[in-house]
């Protein structure tokens, strides 16, 4: 989808398309905490970004900024080609903002809260009332539509959200914990929504403290730690800052369990549930030498997992202030 | 930006309806309001009433002469309750998320507070109409009020209502949640209670008639009453129209700096 932008330096991502959203040295203080200490994005256009971090880091503050709620108190930003400070209205004009808390009328009824959203963006009469049935047809509350919005499921709530945001086909659209607070059910069905968004080409920033969100969803991860950005990039990009892939291997029966700590020597063994984790990459090649190491020694385990390095692993590596964040080559593996 | 003025009359029209729409799917918060001056005037005419009459004009007026002399009073303090509930619904709406929305969106930004103004007003106006409704019915009458008293009495009442509501906007806007809304709104029932609405001034203490004298509230009431009782309005008059028009400046700079500075939430 093509959107005008103002032009700013490519990093070096081999990214080509556009960037939707660009922030330079982002800085906000509230009273003396610092709760951004200079954020830098480059979110391409028609791409899933995901803010992580954990509670307090500074994301919802980030999308605070970048929808123009509140000011920077340094750096600078554009989206969809708006400076941040100096044409705050044209942001506003291009966005869609979806907050962490639900952003409805809760006094008034869903399809109320559409036709406000409709009139707010100069739609006509006849367009305001088409797009309002449209998309409550399709965030499946069309038979809720005459209910207080106060009435709805938190699941309702949020569709109702997004719904609300969509109304001005914003280019791009800030969710801020979108599924925070759903049950999985809706959680699921959310992800499909953010799913849909971006094949419509609009560009999406969210914020998430769920590692498999992030994973699920996003085509670049930014992990957001203590107001800075500590690592980003492509999730397997930063699944790969972490080595510590391994084998799993669990026995019922004590005497294989002792076989196989003697025989392999390089795993680290747990005496009390009769597990050993062989270090390796998961691929089939190790698989098959460590099954064929195992079948020359006679010895079965009951079961095998095989664990590649997820998310979690990356984010507490990150976001351990105890551990060095970059070049570390220490097996974060090592027995308990 | 050459089509300001346009997008702010549409988007302060679409906010005038929802705050309409609040009011008339929830009008208890407003009918609630309205109980404490209807009281009042039941309690003064009906339980105070034989001394309250007593103590005007020398002892030998009438009960309608005094529901005559109360009724302008409840008509302002009227206006009193409702903008404390108008501080209310301001700060409880503050706290929606639905107004975080409305900054990101490309609107126009003083609209939100214009629809809450206009809303509130309108509530005003209709409470005014219900409360003098419950005063004809017990006996109260204009002494030959012209056309153009009534109107001057409405424009007053109009003024006067559009005034307290900017306060009432800037507290609600500084106030965290409706119970301290609430509170710090206190003043717009107080007031009505020290000034002339049940007793003249010259019948309080000395020390205290010029707090009663110059307060908002008793030139008003003493113009409203000169409008459509024929009594003197005197000084009153300019010193009405100078608190209306000082309110009602003060209270749009105080609340549309309140709302155009960052959220506290």
């Amino acid at each position: 989808m093509p959107v005008s932008v103002m032009p700013t330096p490519n990093h070096g991502t081999g990214a080509a398309s556009p960037a939707a959203v660009s922030a330079a040295g982002l800085r906000k203080s509230f009273g003396d905490k610092h709760v951004l200490d200079g954020i830098d994005l480059r979110i391409p256009a028609g791409s899933v970004f995901a803010l992580l971090g954990p509670n307090g880091a500074g994301k919802t503050t980030v999308v605070k900024i970048l929808s123009t709620l509140i000011s920077a108190d340094g750096g600078q930003a554009q989206v969809a080609g708006h400076d941040l400070a100096t044409s705050p209205q044209g942001v506003r004009s291009a966005i869609g903002v979806t907050g962490q808390f639900s952003a409805v009328d809760g006094l008034i009824t869903g399809e109320e809260n559409m036709l406000l959203m409709a009139d707010l963006h100069h739609l006509s009469k006849a367009e305001g009332r088409r797009v309002t049935a449209d998309l409550l047809e399709r965030f499946d509350l069309a038979e809720a539509a005459a209910k207080p919005a106060s009435t709805y499921s938190g699941g309702m709530k949020r569709r109702l959200d997004i719904a609300m945001t969509l109304v001005g086909s914003p280019r791009v659209i800030f969710l801020d914990e979108p599924t925070t607070g759903l049950d999985p059910r809706s959680r699921h069905t959310m992800w499909q929504i953010i799913r849909e968004l971006v094949t419509g080409g609009v560009t999406v920033l969210l914020t998430t403290q769920y590692l498999e969100e992030a994973d699920q969803l996003a085509d670049r991860i930014a992990v957001l730690h203590n107001g800075r950005i500590a690592a980003e990039g492509t999730p397997d990009e930063l699944k790969r800052i972490i080595p510590g892939g391994h084998v799993q291997l669990r026995f019922t029966d004590p005497t294989a369990y002792r076989h196989a700590t003697a025989l392999l020597t390089d795993a680290t063994h747990d005496e009390d549930s009769l597990t050993l984790r062989v270090p390796g990459d998961g691929s089939q090649r190790s698989l098959r030498t460590l099954l064929d190491r195992l079948d020359t020694a006679g010895i079965e385990a009951t079961e095998l997992t095989v664990h590649t390095p997820d998310l979690d692993d990356v984010f507490f590596a990150l976001t351990d202030d105890t551990t060095p964040t970059t070049g570390t080559t220490t097996d974060k593996e090592t027995a308990r | 930006m050459s089509s300001t003025l346009p997008l702010a009359l549409r988007d302060s029209r679409t906010m005038l309806r929802r705050n309409l729409l609040h009011a008339r799917r929830y009008p208890s918060l407003t009918l609630n309001l309205l109980l404490t001056p209807i009281m009042l005037l039941l309690l003064f005419v009906y339980i105070f009433g034989d001394v309250m009459s007593a103590g005007m004009g020398g002892g030998a007026a009438d009960r309608s002469e005094y529901v005559a002399f109360l009724v302008p009073g409840i008509l302002m303090m009227t206006i009193g309750s409702t903008a404390v509930g108008t501080a209310v619904s301001v700060s409880m709406d503050m706290s929606e998320g639905i107004i975080a929305r409305f900054r990101t969106m490309a609107i126009h930004r003083g609209s939100v507070l214009v629809g809450h103004l206009l809303g509130s007003v309108v509530q005003c106006l209709a409470s005014v109409l219900l409360v003098t409704a419950v005063g004809v019915a017990i006996g109260f009458r204009s002494s030959g009020a012209t056309v153009v008293e009534w109107v001057l009495a409405a424009v007053l009442l109009a003024f006067f209502s559009l005034a307290l509501t900017w306060i009432a906007i800037g507290m609600g806007l500084i106030s965290p949640n409706a119970e301290a809304a609430s509170n710090n709104a206190l003043p717009l029932v107080f007031l009505p209670l020290i000034s002339s609405t049940f007793v003249p001034i010259d019948s309080m203490p000395g020390w205290f008639q010029p707090i009663a004298e110059y307060q908002p509230f008793t030139p008003a009431i003493e113009t409203l009453r000169g409008l459509l009782l024929g009594t003197g309005i005197g000084h009153n008059g300019w010193l009405a129209a100078g608190w209306c028009l000082g309110l009602a400046i003060l209270g749009y700079f105080w609340a549309t700096a309140k709302f155009n500075a960052d959220p506290r939430r």
